[in-house]
């Protein structure tokens, strides 16, 4: 049954008509226009997506920065072109959130029984809110690239700009079916919106994020050096600033597949016998 | 891709089910369910809470697999076919419901692509099934700022896009004020005139009797009894003449009068000192007439004088011999199977 993974049926044996893969794509496009409308009725919605960015990018510039830049051998300066990369590692995780508290609704709402009971995959509505999210968070990046831009931020590799982009992208599209499964999993948006922050906090300030982990504890090192978090933030500041890129990119590269491996089936498993 | 509502397969009904068990741990949701709905006709199941009948049209409409026993919906196997089977049904329920954050149009068109419906059709058949329901005005508006009824009727709208051959509706007035009752009820009555084979779930006799032509009553997760719902009603005692005279001294005389007459239904008048009111059980209208005719041969004046159908309750009582509220564990487990019917 590898192949079931994409098409959402449980029962392949009978006559069982099968969606052309047309039928897909018109699917997950009314659905992405769902999602779409929902942020148009609902702007609110983007407020986090906006505003995110720039809380973070001021208050860790301006409160954090002229200390952690001296510590770097330079000023706030230097610290904005530190932490920027590694607010575009941040957001990929804490966006991606949006996929399970979003589904979390839809199933609480029976949005997602009328969904069920209509002769469609259930990849669909999958891929449609993944989609969404996944332009959130394209949206997201776009605002902080403002921001930093203000501040002080010096873009000097386009290229790199895109390729961390895209990595940042690839690594988020893992997570998100983990918190797809919580979204499933959980009973309220609510709890998985504190589930996700309870994962969410140590992952993002346990890492080479906002500070070097060079004066932290030999335990907390450890952590941060396998923390994926850390090295995908290491491998957009090369990207972005320079300095080196492989070792990083690999293994971001390497924990996104896992990810992905272990909780995508999950997450399909549990969304597609969810009742 | 015009769909016709001949069921394709089978000489079965438009439902069929067949032995149907669906276990929750412990809990018996369906325990044996055996159902047939005729094509073309409004089958109600009545039954209190946690009686099965979500779990029955959640099976049929194949959210739920079921444990064990087989059921069709339009020749359609729920386990094995319910992709097609997805095709031709429309479901609107306490559960399954539109997208609350979207316009009422947005809501339709989405159901309407999802069903395969070229765009220029969906978009036809979301303003026509907007007109349809008198919700044209309100096609813009998100449908969390509809009413109660509004809701309803966009719920039904959106179970209608597909030219559903079989319709599921779970307790589609539970919560609603008695006015947006009856549209409701004049709605599902406009669908099944057009031919749509109807399975209809209640708390309410009369719902029940509004709306369906046969009964199912079930309990516990089993069919307690069936039939047509004149059959079934006069079963449970019929209906009750609830009449007021003008003189609330003429009460016990008239209920004297009227049990020595002998025209009553199975139970013997009985007084309502306290309302003023006689309630007399009938079982038929020819019964209704006479009982009507002997007061005013008796020359009473009457304040008031209605017909009530029996409560859920009642029902129950007279079926089982226990409350359909009564708690699951407030009758013995032998005794719910010798009760049983």
């Amino acid at each position: 049954m590898s192949a079931a993974t994409v098409t959402p049926e449980t029962r392949p044996a009978g006559d069982d008509a099968r969606i052309p893969l047309r039928g897909h794509l018109r699917h997950t496009g009314a659905l992405v226009r769902r999602n779409l409308l929902w942020i148009r009725q609902d702007p609110e919605s983007m407020a986090d997506a906006l505003l995110m960015p720039v809380i973070f990018t001021l208050l860790f510039v301006f409160v954090f920065g002229g200390s952690i830049g001296q510590a770097l051998g330079g000023g706030q300066d230097r610290y904005v072109q530190y932490v920027i990369p590694g607010m575009i590692a941040m957001m990929s995780m804490t966006l991606s959130q949006g996929v399970g508290t979003g589904f979390s609704q839809d199933f609480n709402s029976g949005v997602m029984d009328r969904f069920r009971s209509l002769p469609i995959g259930r990849g669909s509505v999958l891929f449609a809110k993944i989609s969404v999210e996944l332009l959130r968070m394209l949206f997201a990046t776009a605002v902080l690239m403002v921001v930093s831009v203000l501040v002080g931020f010096e873009i000097n590799h386009w290229a790199g700009l895109f390729a961390a982009v895209a990595l940042s992208t690839v690594f988020a599209s893992s997570i998100m079916w983990v918190f797809l499964t919580l979204g499933v999993v959980m009973k309220s948006a609510q709890s998985v919106q504190a589930m996700g922050f309870l994962v969410l906090f140590p992952l993002q300030f346990g890492s080479s994020i906002f500070a070097p982990p060079t004066s932290m504890p030999g335990w907390l090192q450890t952590f941060t050096d396998y923390n994926p978090l850390s090295t995908l933030a290491d491998a957009a500041r090369g990207l972005m600033v320079g300095g080196p890129v492989a070792h990083d990119l690999w293994v971001t590269l390497g924990w996104s597949a896992l990810i992905t491996a272990v909780m995508a089936p999950v997450a399909i498993h549990k969304f597609r016998t969810k009742t | 891709m015009k769909r016709n509502d001949n069921t394709p397969g089978g000489a079965s009904g438009a439902v069929s089910v067949r032995g149907m068990v669906k276990h929750y741990g412990e809990t018996k949701a369906l325990d044996g369910v055996d159902l047939e709905v005729r094509e073309g006709t409004v089958m109600g199941v009545l039954g209190p809470n946690g009686a099965g009948k979500t779990t029955l049209v959640r099976i049929l409409s194949t959210l739920l697999t079921p444990d064990s026993g087989q059921a069709t919906v339009a020749g359609y196997d729920v386990v094995r076919q319910p992709r097609q089977l997805r095709r031709v049904i429309g479901l609107t329920g306490q559960y399954a419901s539109v997208d609350e954050k979207l316009p009422g149009w947005e809501n339709l068109y989405l159901i309407g692509r999802l069903l395969d419906l070229p765009r220029k059709e969906a978009r036809r058949r979301a303003d026509e099934l907007l007109e349809r329901f008198s919700l044209t005005e309100a096609a813009k508006r998100p449908a969390s700022t509809y009413s109660g009824g509004m809701r309803r009727r966009l719920d039904l709208a959106a179970s209608m896009i597909g030219r559903p051959a079989v319709l599921f509706l779970d307790e589609p007035t539970t919560g609603l004020d008695p006015r947006t009752r009856n549209e409701v009820w004049d709605e599902v009555k406009a669908m099944v005139g057009d031919g749509v084979t109807v399975l209809l779930t209640t708390q309410y006799m009369e719902e029940a009797e509004q709306l369906a032509s046969e009964l199912t009553v079930v309990d516990r997760g089993k069919v307690i009894a069936g039939g047509g719902i004149d059959e079934l009603k006069a079963r449970v005692g019929g209906r009750t003449l609830r009449i007021r005279p003008a003189d609330a001294l003429e009460l016990r005389p008239l209920a004297g009068y009227l049990d020595d007459l002998g025209i009553t239904g199975l139970a013997s008048t009985t007084v309502d000192a306290e309302a003023g009111t006689l309630l007399v059980p009938v079982l038929s209208d020819e019964q209704l007439t006479a009982i009507v005719g002997a007061v005013t041969a008796r020359g009473v004046t009457l304040a008031s004088i209605t017909t009530e159908l029996p409560s859920l309750d009642e029902v129950f009582l007279s079926l089982t011999g226990h409350r359909a509220s009564a708690p699951q564990d407030a009758v013995p487990a032998d005794d719910r199977e010798e009760v049983a019917v």
